[in-house]
């Protein structure tokens, strides 16, 4: 558990602007890259495979298949480097760490979408 | 200006700067302190301050010569009291006067000083960073601390050398580490980087003594 303190410390750096999503959800993230003196966006879209930490540390881990290659990247949540976040998709996931599609793949590593009858009790309501 | 303030360490997070860099800091909560003695040359032979961390600390906790010595500056109690140099430029305080925290200001520079972690008996590796040997491959040689000097001559082990031992609960400094934010109400600090000590340990914090050029 945090001390209240370095909650409160670190409250304003918080962003409030995200959207909720949870681990098996389909996000795309939108970073913004600088080259030279210009800013852009980049999209990175895959599946929420986990959530660590809690807080300002909180992060998110993202995965994808690209070009027949899976791709994971790890994002800071509260990074102002990050422009915004879309939910493209639910996913119902049973378990809050989705490793294990890191040895699934095709057909094999779908999840099934998430429909409003889903409890939201089943994984931590994130945010 | 005075020479520093007394403070207790909160704990570590990290904050995200304008430019989007993570920077490590450490959360203190610095003061509010008071002066209890001032130190001149002429009485003492040196000048100095000493102040005192303002923190309940119970009646019965503190023995008679001390409730004495805190009355003069007309002080209850005081929790940690240790003792800073003045240099030329400080601030002239006076017993009784305060210190906050809002005498820092961002991108200011300090040294935080307390007491580092008790590691128990530690082995070389741990303490003095040796290589140690390899693990595996038949290798008979681990973590010990090999040769320790040669034999009939000189017939003894000279001083000093680096062996196991009790390793931590040392006066550690940290020098030159930058104050990110000041939050006078709550009477907080926030400086970049690691501090000795565990979450809850009192320490000094010094205007930096040696500024990096």
């Amino acid at each position: 558990m945090s001390n209240p303190l370095i909650e409160k410390a670190t409250e304003k750096y918080l962003r409030k602007d995200l959207p909720d999503f949870r681990p098996g959800d389909t996000i795309r993230v939108h970073v913004k890259i600088k080259e030279g003196d210009k800013e852009r966006l980049q999209a990175f879209e895959g599946v929420v495979i986990a959530r660590n930490n809690r807080g300002i540390s909180e992060t998110v881990t993202v995965r994808k298949i690209s070009f027949g290659h899976g791709v994971e990247r790890i994002f800071p949540l509260h990074a102002p480097v990050i422009d915004h976040i879309d939910v493209v998709r639910t996913g119902r996931a049973r378990r809050a760490k989705l490793y294990y599609l890191r040895g699934l793949r095709g057909k094999a590593a779908r999840l099934k979408e998430r429909t409003a009858k889903q409890p939201a009790a089943e994984t931590p309501a994130g945010q | 200006m005075s020479p520093g303030i007394l403070g207790k360490k909160i704990g570590m997070t990290q904050i995200f700067r304008p430019d989007g860099q993570v920077i490590p800091v450490t959360l203190l909560k610095a003061g509010p302190c008071v002066v209890v003695q001032r130190k001149t040359p002429a009485t003492d032979g040196y000048d100095a301050v000493q102040l005192g961390l303002l923190e309940y600390i119970k009646p019965s906790r503190i023995n008679k010569p001390m409730t004495g010595h805190l009355k003069r500056a007309g002080v209850d109690g005081v929790r940690y009291l240790r003792e800073l140099r003045l240099r030329p430029g400080d601030d002239d305080l006076k017993a009784g006067d305060r210190v906050l925290v809002s005498e820092f200001k961002p991108s200011d520079k300090v040294d935080v000083i307390g007491i580092s972690k008790g590691r128990g008996f530690a082995g070389l590796v741990k303490r003095h960073h040796f290589r140690g040997g390899p693990a595996t491959h038949g290798s008979m040689f681990h973590r010990a601390p090999g040769s320790i000097g040669a034999s009939s001559f000189p017939s003894r082990v000279f001083p000093g050398m680096r062996m196991a031992g009790r390793m931590g609960t040392q006066r550690v400094t940290v020098r030159n580490l930058e104050v990110v934010q000041v939050d006078e109400e709550g009477n907080l600090m926030m400086v970049k980087g690691a501090v000795p000590g565990p979450n809850g340990g009192y320490v000094i914090v010094r205007r930096a003594k040696r500024a990096t050029r």
